[in-house]
């Protein structure tokens, strides 16, 4: 029973904040804090490829953008009529349902794409994946500027927005969750091997490839699934939010945190999506101010602020202390 | 077929861009194993160098062939200095670091000036004077070469000759190819390798510049974001003709400007942009070293 107490509590938490929240906070910070949420699951779902594994994906906007599209026409054609259909229960639950289903669409289209592009290309090495996410990335958003049918360089606009404090949270709470177990499971240990050494690893019997494309398609899956909350939140969706631009903050977040710590990735997560809105007074400094931090914070600490280690809560608050993994 | 050969020449002139620009990326990346993501941001650099430069001189109220000489030189030398600066001060502390991080320090250098040339230039576009004025030479069967363009030509083409010479005949560029190899070797014989990845940059970032002034000639509106794209695009050229190879990098730029013409002439000019990785992305399914590279085996 005991091992069921922290999800119960996390799900009447979300619950009580996603009633409070909306009603006691100013409307910039709650969209800041929503922005926070869906920067984290990207920060760790790209953490699986980069710092679990050690691949180099730096087309992650890519996968973020088929995500958002996929689930966001789901809703458009289908979720929305169902939410409607659904007459027996009460809105937020049909609008849950309705989101819900769309993320799993999008999720699963984003990883279809994640299969399609690893399978290939995780046969090269290092660099050379790097510059075939690259132009993944870049080729996605050239298509969805092109079809009309999705609203072309003129954006999706209308999308329902479905995408409370709950779903929102709730979609951190699992990928944090299922990244924590993975670190700890067989499966993630193949992951840390590959990273450290693969030909080692293959040696071992790892069959790397199998384990790569995982990784992979399991970042991008959460990747697209951030990308239908992005979607659903703001309502309106437009090429220009995919960028390289956009891959590269995501990056900047993982390497900031230090690969393969997801506490890492979360904080700096909060840190990224933060920084700019608080140097917002000194408008046309602060992305000055954000590359030059990049730099700095390469040049001093390149293994990020938390290395390879875990902020540990368990300990904070008296428990025995957990195995290290790195 | 007239119209075949004006985009073949249109195409050979943009890919002549390309390929100055590749070379600055797959010298570095030869030397350092270091993708520049900052190069664009110094092609755009040098545009603007260039439209100072034309201020200096008056090169666009009063036109003459020496002044414009004169901006393209003075563009390339700043840009060496600002190639050097970068290196010393972003990349070379962070050469024994992780690659990862030497690659985020790259990006946070080419956001540094992409945004900080936004505060200094503005981030509206601007217009690049006319220091050359545009006449147009037929060159038979209808197909038409403008001045400009044949500049671009001759400019860029003497430019890959000049850096062949020095790479293959010159001391340093002997040094730059043994460094390439093993920078411990390299030491060893007695080579600076700081100070042979300082010159590499500076031949990057110079040659960067030229391109930058050359586009600005063609089409004049320049703006601090212009980089980004050409910069990507000119790095699939480099690695299409295998990273780290000089002529492959040249003909690399020269196969990526004749298809893009291409796909704007017969297919669609939205899709532009999507061709150079489209093409990036077979190569490297197909032949992963690229066009020229060898494939390098790995030993245990």
């Amino acid at each position: 029973m005991k091992r069921f107490l922290p999800p119960i509590l996390t799900i009447f938490a979300l619950v009580a904040l996603n009633v409070l929240l909306p009603r006691v906070m100013n409307p910039y910070y709650f969209q800041v804090l929503m922005l926070i949420g869906i920067n984290v699951v990207l920060a760790v779902s790209l953490n699986l490829v980069n710092g679990f594994t050690g691949q180099f994906s730096i087309g992650h906007a890519g996968f973020m953008a088929v995500g958002a599209y996929a689930s966001a026409m789901f809703t458009l054609k289908i979720g929305a009529p169902f939410a409607a259909s659904l007459t027996g229960v009460p809105l937020p639950v049909a609008q849950g349902i309705a989101l819900l289903m769309a993320l799993v669409a999008g999720g699963l289209l984003a990883a279809g794409a994640g299969w399609l592009v690893g399978l290939p290309s995780l046969r090269l090495r290092g660099d050379y994946l790097a510059i075939v996410t690259l132009g993944f990335g870049e080729i996605i958003r050239v298509v969805i500027l092109n079809v009309n049918a999705i609203g072309g360089a003129r954006g999706l606009p209308g999308i329902p927005p479905y995408a409370t404090f709950f779903w929102v949270f709730g979609v951190v709470a699992i990928v944090i969750g299922l990244a924590r177990n993975l670190a700890h499971s067989t499966h993630g240990r193949a992951l840390f091997a590959i990273r450290d050494d693969e030909i080692a690893a293959e040696a071992l019997g790892v069959d790397t490839t199998k384990y790569k494309v995982l990784a992979f398609v399991l970042g991008a899956f959460f990747a697209g699934v951030a990308g239908g909350l992005f979607a659903h939140f703001l309502s309106y969706l437009n090429p220009s939010s995919f960028t390289f631009i956009k891959s590269i903050e995501v990056i900047a977040m993982v390497v900031l945190g230090g690969m393969g710590s997801i506490s890492g990735s979360v904080m700096a997560a909060i840190v990224l999506t933060l920084l700019p809105e608080v140097l917002r007074s000194v408008k046309d400094f602060r992305m000055v101010i954000y590359a030059l931090m990049l730099i700095v914070l390469m040049i001093t600490r390149p293994q990020g602020l938390m290395g390879t280690r875990e902020l540990d809560l368990g300990a904070l608050f008296g428990r025995k202390k957990a195995k290290v993994v790195s | 077929m007239t119209e075949f050969l004006q985009q073949l020449v249109n195409g050979v002139t943009w890919g002549s861009v390309y390929a100055l620009i590749a070379l600055g990326y797959t010298m570095v990346y030869g030397i350092l194993r270091l993708i520049n993501f900052a190069h664009g941001d110094v092609y755009m650099l040098g545009a603007f160098m260039g439209l100072y430069a034309s201020r200096w001189f008056h090169a666009g109220e009063d036109p003459s062939p020496i002044k414009a000489l004169l901006v393209l030189l003075t563009s390339m030398i700043l840009c060496a200095l600002i190639g050097m600066v970068i290196e010393r001060l972003a990349y070379k502390p962070v050469r024994k670091s992780p690659r990862l991080s030497a690659l985020i320090t790259a990006i946070g250098v080419s956001l540094l000036l992409e945004n900080g040339g936004v505060l200094i230039f503005g981030a509206s576009p601007r217009f690049f004077p006319q220091i050359v004025a545009q006449k147009n030479i037929e060159l038979g069967m209808g197909v038409v070469l403008s001045n400009q363009q044949l500049i671009v030509l001759v400019v860029s083409f003497g430019l890959m000759l000049a850096l062949r010479w020095l790479v293959l005949f010159t001391k340093v560029g002997k040094a730059m190819q043994a460094v390439s190899h093993n920078h411990m070797a390299a030491s060893l014989m007695g080579i600076s390798v700081d100070r042979i990845i300082t010159f590499t940059f500076m031949i990057g970032s110079a040659l960067a510049a030229a391109a930058g002034v050359l586009v600005a000639l063609q089409s004049p509106k320049i703006e601090p974001y212009m980089g980004i794209l050409p910069g990507l695009k000119a790095f699939v050229a480099a690695v299409l003709g295998g990273i780290g190879n000089i002529p492959g990098a040249v003909v690399g730029g020269l196969v990526m400007g004749i298809a893009e013409v291409l796909v704007t002439g017969y297919i669609s000019p939205s899709y532009r942009d999507a061709i150079a990785f489209v093409m990036l992305i077979v190569i490297l399914l197909v032949k992963p070293a690229g066009l020229f590279g060898k494939a390098v085996t790995e030993k245990v």
